[in-house]
């Protein structure tokens, strides 16, 4: 399951997506993120709960400030402190 | 003219016929409090026995507990009769008779699946004051979802907004946006303020309400296609949520994408897109309560 948290609006398109599938629920990505916008979250697999890596509600709405604050060039901290290559982001200001 | 709220929808319930009350092995329930609705759906063995729509009020145990005991009326069985209660919804972490709760996208999901069958493969939910475009695979399971965007511009609570500004009962306010002869642009922003001074705007040009309201619902189908296209369009599609009921927006939708929605389900056995959640909050009740008893 792919959970894509973000928007796009005319100012560009911002997502946060974690691959609950790969997502070992280690929290790496929520420790490396310099503005604390993830955070662990509980999801069912079957019947069984997962704890996989989310992105904070209240950060939800504002990913182009909050991811703003990272260089994008390479991979982000969150995707870098990531084995299994959970985390994509996507930042594209117009 | 404030005699009237044009914004306020009806609420509903219904208690299916011919359902064995007292014979259930597994009495389930599932409890959807939304922003704006709360929605709840009692189980018999997994199938529908009854169901209650309400508004959500600004409390939301009492909202939880009043549309569970509106569904149960008549029934003549008691919350306590129930085995295994399941929360679900944007109040979900405040229902206060659930054993466990679950996200309303995997809740969706499921009621989705139970309501359409198996080949539902991309569902719209468009609620009270979010969207959520979700893709599932044929057991009901989420694939992908888009759980949040920037505000609640194209949503049931802008369409109540709209509503009460042009003086037509919300009910209506679809059917009658599809009767113009052409659609005119949409309007610029959907966002639920600002749309309230750019219909006025529209009016004061001498558009009629048909056509201010034909420019809002496109601009909402606008706004829908856009959030479906980042999970990508499967066939086949369903709209879920109270904007299910706005035949405005969703026949929009429809030309935007170039393929209909699944046609309306069963209504009459309890069916309805706008309960889909608190489906599938009791049909995940169930199978927990059968885990449950397995030990």
């Amino acid at each position: 399951m792919i959970a894509h948290y973000g928007y796009r609006d005319a100012s560009g398109e911002y997502f946060v997506s974690i691959d609950a599938a790969l997502c070992t629920g280690c929290a790496e990505c929520v420790a490396a993120c310099p503005r604390q916008a993830m955070e662990m979250t509980t999801i069912l697999v079957g019947l069984d709960d997962k704890s996989v890596a989310a992105v904070r509600e209240s950060s939800r709405k504002e990913l182009r400030h909050v991811c703003g604050a990272c260089d994008h060039r390479g991979g982000t901290p969150c995707q870098a402190a990531c084995g299994p290559k959970a985390v994509g982001v996507t930042w594209k200001p117009l | 003219m404030a005699d009237r709220e044009y914004w306020r929808w009806s609420e509903v319930r219904q208690v299916l016929p011919g359902r064995d009350w007292k014979g259930a092995k597994a009495v389930t329930a599932g409890i959807d409090v939304g922003s704006v609705g709360s929605k709840a759906v009692v189980m018999l063995d997994g199938a529908i026995g009854s169901w209650a729509i309400m508004r959500t009020g600004f409390n939301s145990p009492d909202s939880a507990q009043q549309v569970l005991g509106r569904a149960l009326e008549g029934t003549g069985l008691a919350a306590s009769d129930i085995h295994y209660v399941v929360g679900t919804g944007y109040g979900r972490v405040n229902v206060p008779m659930a054993k466990k709760t679950v996200t309303e996208i995997s809740c969706h999901a499921r009621g989705a699946n139970h309501i359409w069958g198996k080949s539902v493969r991309t569902i719209l939910d468009v609620g009270g004051q979010d969207i959520k475009a979700i893709r599932v695979d044929e057991a009901g399971n989420v694939v992908s979802f888009l759980m949040n965007d920037k505000c609640a511009a194209g949503t049931g609570r802008g369409m109540e907004v709209i509503a009460d500004l042009l003086a037509v009962p919300i009910d209506e306010l679809g059917e009658l946006s599809l009767k113009v002869d052409q659609d005119p642009a949409p309007v610029n922003c959907t966002c639920v303020v600002f749309a309230k001074s750019e219909a006025v705007a529209l009016l004061r040009k001498g558009w009629s309400k048909e056509k201010v309201l034909a420019a809002y619902c496109a601009a909402m189908a606008v706004r829908m296609h856009s959030l479906l296209s980042r999970v990508g369009v499967e066939r086949e599609f369903a709209v879920t949520g109270g904007q299910s009921r706005n035949s405005g927006i969703v026949t929009r939708l429809e030309r935007t994408l170039g393929f209909p929605r699944l046609p309306a389900a069963d209504v009459a056995a309890g069916l309805d897109p706008m309960l889909a959640g608190a489906i599938g909050a009791a049909l995940y009740a169930k199978a927990f309560h059968e885990k449950a008893a397995k030990g």
